[in-house]
């Protein structure tokens, strides 16, 4: 029996696509009850490596027989020792690429609206991840929020669709995943845009985004306009583009809401963060489309692999929009957070340019799940 | 700490330092302690539940200029 290996981007299209998967997963149990894959049609469960290496026998009864077979381990190595012992037993297997290593960093584009003469945005899902990105393109130019490390994968992106990254944003300063924007914004030459009251004593120059300073691109502008929307972080900025689609950062998530603890300032942010959602939102046109830089769970994906929701959904249905009573809202929002990210205060450091770390020192620090939410 | 034998597996990716480490252990009598060498940084986490999984005891571990070092006394 053959052992076939699958991408991250393959394993991707599988997920959203709805497909039927059975992962076997070769990680340790903390690795594995901390952060896996998950999907509408994916079973999954967890053998470590080191107590197969006698023979997989055992495993092989558990496999189901009329669905595929995936082999999933950190980095690769140990999944495909294991799928080769279980295709020695006579099973189809097969094993994802580069691991969750390779599934933590892949993103895949997705068209998620048109906007005037003939203007694009494209959302990046950070599947393994659950950062979500953009790419807002007019004509031949194009700006970017909230881009990841993976500064190539927006780079080729651009020049294949054959435009200029003009502007580089990010709606705050982050503390789960790497920013790539200060990068992605010296290799193209484009500007980078940051809210000033989160870049306090940063090393490099950026240019402060302020509300009623509007951004655009291409001859006939896209306008992208900033909207000042604290909670998350003091300096957080959601951005509205072509008057359609709310970029609402990490304040607003289509199942859930923004933290306001990851800066240590859970008690004093609460007020901005409850002044943001019920007034300063509730002031827009419930018709925009929000577009969040997270998801937190697989049913926030739309069919075709996006996330978004219309605004006036978001007030009627996310839980964390409907807490009429301001104390209970203050509870809900300090009281039970979620376990932090992992190396969120290094992130953090490393994000402002303060300390510096190779390219594997940045993997190892973004491993695990993002939780930036409250549900 | 009395050390009865010393594993290599500097350079080595994962699953190599576990599988090494598990043929290693087979030679050992129980209560005689293991030490290791391992680059691979997941190595840490892994030894540490393969030797709970397997009934050893990871006495110790450190870094030194890059190489991980663990003590395994086998259960």
């Amino acid at each position: 029996m053959s052992v076939t290996p699958l991408t991250a981007k393959q394993l991707t299209r599988k997920i959203i696509e709805k497909e039927a998967l059975f992962i076997l997963d070769v990680r340790n149990e903390d690795a594995y009850s901390d952060w896996k894959i998950e999907g509408e049609k994916v079973t999954s469960i967890n053998i470590p490596y080191f107590d197969l290496l006698d023979g997989v026998e055992e495993v092989i009864k558990k496999l189901p027989a009329d669905v595929p077979v995936v082999v999933v381990c950190a980095k690769e190595g140990s999944s495909i020792m294991i799928a080769d012992m279980l295709a020695e037993e006579g099973q189809d297997v097969s094993y994802l690429q580069g691991g969750m290593k390779a599934w933590s960093e892949h993103l895949e584009p997705i068209k998620v609206g048109n906007l005037n003469d003939g203007g694009e945005i494209y959302q990046f899902v950070r599947i393994g991840k659950g950062c979500l990105s953009y790419m807002v393109v007019s004509q031949d130019e194009a700006a970017l929020i909230d881009a990841t490390r993976m500064t190539d994968v927006y780079i080729d992106f651009a020049a294949a669709l054959g435009v200029k990254i003009k502007h580089v944003l990010d709606t705050h300063l982050h503390a789960d995943h790497i920013s790539g924007g200060l990068k992605i914004a010296q290799a193209t030459g484009g500007t980078y845009w940051l809210p000033p009251k989160d870049a306090e004593n940063v090393p490099f120059s950026y240019e402060p985004l302020e509300e009623g300073k509007n951004l655009s691109i291409g001859n006939t502008t896209i306008s992208i306009q900033p909207l000042y929307s604290p909670g998350h972080t003091i300096g957080s900025t959601s951005f509205i583009v072509d008057q359609s689609f709310l970029l609402s950062g990490d304040i607003l998530f289509v199942d859930s809401i923004g933290r306001p603890d990851l800066a240590g300032l859970a008690e004093d942010w609460v007020g901005d963060l409850r002044e943001t959602l019920y007034s300063r939102y509730k002031a827009l046109s419930s018709e925009l489309i929000v577009l969040p830089a997270h998801f937190m769970i697989m049913d926030e994906l739309n069919n075709d692999g996006s996330v978004s929701a219309s605004l006036g959904d978001l007030f009627e249905h996310n839980h964390g929009l409907n807490i009429d009573n301001e104390e209970e809202f203050r509870k809900k929002v300090t009281a039970h957070l979620p376990p932090q990210p992992n190396a969120y205060q290094e992130i953090r450091e490393l994000n402002m340019g303060k300390i510096q770390k190779d390219s594997e020192e940045q993997r190892e620090m973004e491993i695990g799940p993002n939780r930036c939410a409250i549900r | 700490m009395n050390v009865t034998k010393v594993l290599d597996a500097k350079g080595l990716a994962c699953p190599m330092p576990i599988v090494k480490t598990k043929k290693a252990m087979a030679e050992l009598n129980s209560g005689e302690v293991l030490e290791i060498h391992a680059t691979d940084k997941g190595a840490k986490s892994d030894l540490a539940a393969w030797s709970a999984s397997g009934g050893h005891e990871l006495i110790d571990s450190k870094e030194e200029n890059d190489v991980l070092k663990f003590w395994v006394k086998k259960g």
